[in-house]
């Protein structure tokens, strides 16, 4: 970060709660999501407005702004939900129903969440796979590595529906399909971590590990495997967030069965704006939880190995 | 000099040889077809003497590309026996023994071609650029002959024949698709987006509260399947392509707008101090200094935007569209199970994001090729 240590006087007056708070990252934080907010209000406010007169002109009442605000953020259907209409929507499906029940945001969220995870496992192992192999074999890299690094270029989730629907026509439903998106849209980060990770050892490292004649089973699990899990870790983030995504695409063209993908399918479908943006919410939440969780885990392996103090 | 037996050759010797002894012996004229075993069998007979050959003499890249002629001449063979002799679907055992001794010596072509090192740019990079066309075109034959050979539905995968013949025979809806997709959302939302994530970004560059309070919100973000407000997009702006370039504007500003204020506080002290020293003001400051300075990261936002643009164009028709786009004619054709049509626009969408792609990496090399990336030591 930017903070300027050498500018700082050397006996610091004794710092209140506040300026603490603002001298790292967490008050400017709080200050823009607290303005995000606000900014969101004002547009559903705005955004709604226009339906709202339509009301009350037709019912011929007179109204004032506040009567405008307080209606216009309580709307069944709005253009623009309120953030705590999302929130209540929130609460009532996650925390109100029992969480096997189809209308409870835990049960889609799950079924979203188990096949992300899936297609996560299988994709970031199938990716340190390659990884191992392109760099082991020189004819692997020279003929698989371009194509890797230019298969990033393809717009691969217009795979989804195909893959979906096919699978479906030979009688393969539910979570594997599904897994299948997800896979292979995390192992391309994978690979191409991992080969940078597994090719980080330095060449006096490299040189001192020969030195004592090690096979390349050892030089593997004894230098190149450990300096490549801080790459690892950095590419499994992505990974996560890239396997939520494609789990949600991939629920998409099923018709809408279960899922957060469903859920926002089915929003769409039948106008449930509040339904669309908990949905989304939720996803978002869930995302954030992944990569906070993944990068909770790489700080903890990493101060095991001594890689970070 | 002795060298171990190359394990390739040898296997390429095996499937070869063993594909020769069950062609003379097992061959059943009832149901082999006319002139089909002598063919392979003569086949056969050529990779294991390309195979002998290449165990014997030594790793040079003449001698691979010796072995991918033979690969080829055997690839090509092996297709007219499929189409020409009418022999997909009826494969024998012999015809996959043949073909995992061509699988065989072509991985050892590759090999020597791999070991290719010159000093010499230009053939180097001829080289580097030959084993990846030549391993594609090797998958492309494989995923052919394995379609024809076991005779998997089309509608589950299409050999890339069918694909090709689709693809020349519906350019003119292709080209509306693309269009429609690429030309109008996609360019748009590109536009708008990152040109607005750069201009934010300058913004709140100005203001280091902003800084510190947006930075890591925009690296949280793209983390968040943002995807999903496409029906929200087209709830708002319509089914045509305005609500595709608004997904698109919000995939794209988050990538740039934290690449951006990344890299405008890139230019070094040293830089700085000489700009003060001369007195330039903030917008010499920005023009002279610090905005080539970020120009890698901002090149960086615009080639991972290049990706996010197609893909957020295309999940966005899914939620609809009028009856013409990529992502319309994907979702359609998948229903009515027209798989190889599916493919041809995935082509599609594959030549138009890999060329988008590679016009930002020119665009970067042309503007930043003082960076350390590009310079050679």
């Amino acid at each position: 970060m930017m903070t300027s240590v050498t500018q700082q006087p050397l006996v610091q007056p004794p710092a209140g709660i506040g300026t603490r708070l603002f001298a790292g990252n967490t008050g400017p934080v709080t200050v823009i999501l607290l303005l995000f907010v606000a900014i969101w209000y004002a547009g559903a406010v705005y955004l709604n407005a226009p339906w709202q007169i339509d009301i009350y002109e037709r019912a011929k009442v007179d109204w004032t702004l506040g009567d405008l605000v307080h209606e216009t953020l309580r709307q069944e259907r709005p253009v623009l939900p309120a953030p705590h209409q999302v929130l209540v929507e929130m609460n009532e499906t996650i925390f109100g129903k029992r969480i096997t029940s189809k209308r409870s945001l835990v049960y889609h969220t799950w079924v979203t969440l188990s096949s992300a995870f899936l297609g996560f496992v299988i994709g970031t192992l199938l990716g340190g796979l390659i990884a191992v192999g392109i760099v082991h074999v020189v004819s692997l890299e020279k003929s698989l590595m371009p194509w890797v690094i230019s298969s990033q270029t393809i717009p691969i989730l217009a795979l989804a529906p195909m893959i979906i629907v096919v699978l479906g026509a030979i009688g393969l439903k539910g979570l594997v399909p599904k897994a299948i998106i997800s896979t292979y849209l995390c192992f391309f980060p994978v690979t191409i971590g991992m080969v940078k990770g597994l090719r980080s050892p330095n060449p006096l490292q490299m040189d001192l590990i020969r030195t004592y004649s090690a096979s390349k089973w050892q030089i593997f699990w004894m230098l190149r495997f450990p300096s490549s899990v801080p790459f690892l870790f950095t590419s499994l983030k992505v990974a996560i967030a890239a396997s939520l995504v494609g789990a949600i695409v991939g629920e998409m063209p099923t018709g809408a069965q279960a899922g957060l993908g469903a859920r926002l399918l089915a929003g769409s479908y039948y106008g449930q704006t509040i339904q669309i943006w908990s949905a989304l919410v939720t996803a978002a939440l869930v995302a954030a939880l992944m990569v906070a969780l993944i990068g909770w885990i790489e700080r903890l392996t990493l101060k095991r190995m001594g890689l970070q103090p | 000099m002795s060298r171990r037996p190359d394990l390739f050759c040898l296997a390429a010797l095996a499937f070869s040889g063993a594909a020769l002894v069950m062609d003379l012996l097992f061959s059943d004229p009832a149901t082999g077809i006319a002139g089909a075993p002598l063919f392979t069998a003569a086949l056969a007979l050529l990779c294991s003497v390309a195979g002998w050959w290449s165990w014997k003499s030594a790793t040079t890249p003449g001698h691979g590309l010796a072995l991918v002629v033979v690969v080829i001449g055997g690839a090509v063979v092996a297709l007219v026996l499929l189409y020409g002799y009418g022999y997909a679907g009826q494969v024998s055992a012999t015809f996959w023994l043949f073909i995992l001794a061509l699988w065989a010596l072509a991985w050892r072509g590759i090999d020597c071609l791999a070991a290719f090192s010159s000093l010499n740019a230009t053939r180097q990079r001829l080289v580097d650029t030959l084993i990846p066309v030549l391993f594609g075109a090797w998958l492309l034959f494989l995923w052919e002959v394995l379609v024809a050979g076991f005779e998997v539905p089309h509608v589950l995968l299409p050999p890339p024949s069918a694909i090709a013949a689709r693809f020349a025979g519906s350019l003119d809806i292709l080209r509306a698709d693309f269009y429609q997709t690429f030309m109008k959302a996609v360019l748009a939302g590109y536009v708008i987006g990152c040109g607005s994530g750069f201009a934010v970004a300058v913004l709140v560059d100005r203001v280091p509260f902003l800084q510190r309070g947006l930075l890591p919100l925009g690296n949280l973000v793209s983390a968040l399947p943002i995807v999903g407000v496409a029906p929200i997009m087209v709830m708002w702006f319509g089914f045509d392509w305005q609500s595709k370039a608004a997904v698109v504007v919000i995939m794209t500003f988050f990538p740039m707008l934290v690449n951006t204020v990344t890299g405008l506080s890139e230019a070094g002290a040293l830089e700085r101090d000489l700009m003060r020293s001369y007195g330039a003001g903030y917008w010499q400051n920005l023009f002279k200094l610090r905005l080539p300075a970020a120009l890698p990261f901002i090149f960086n936002a615009l080639k991972i935007n290049s990706t996010l643009a197609m893909i957020g164009a295309i999940v966005a028709e899914f939620f609809g569209t009028p009856t013409v786009g990529m992502g319309f004619r994907i979702s359609t054709e998948v229903g009515r199970m027209n798989v190889d049509m599916v493919w041809a626009e995935i082509v599609v969408a594959a030549i138009a994001g890999s060329a988008f792609y590679g016009v930002m990496a020119l665009l970067e090399r042309k503007f930043t090729f003082w960076h350390a990336s590009y310079r050679q030591n």
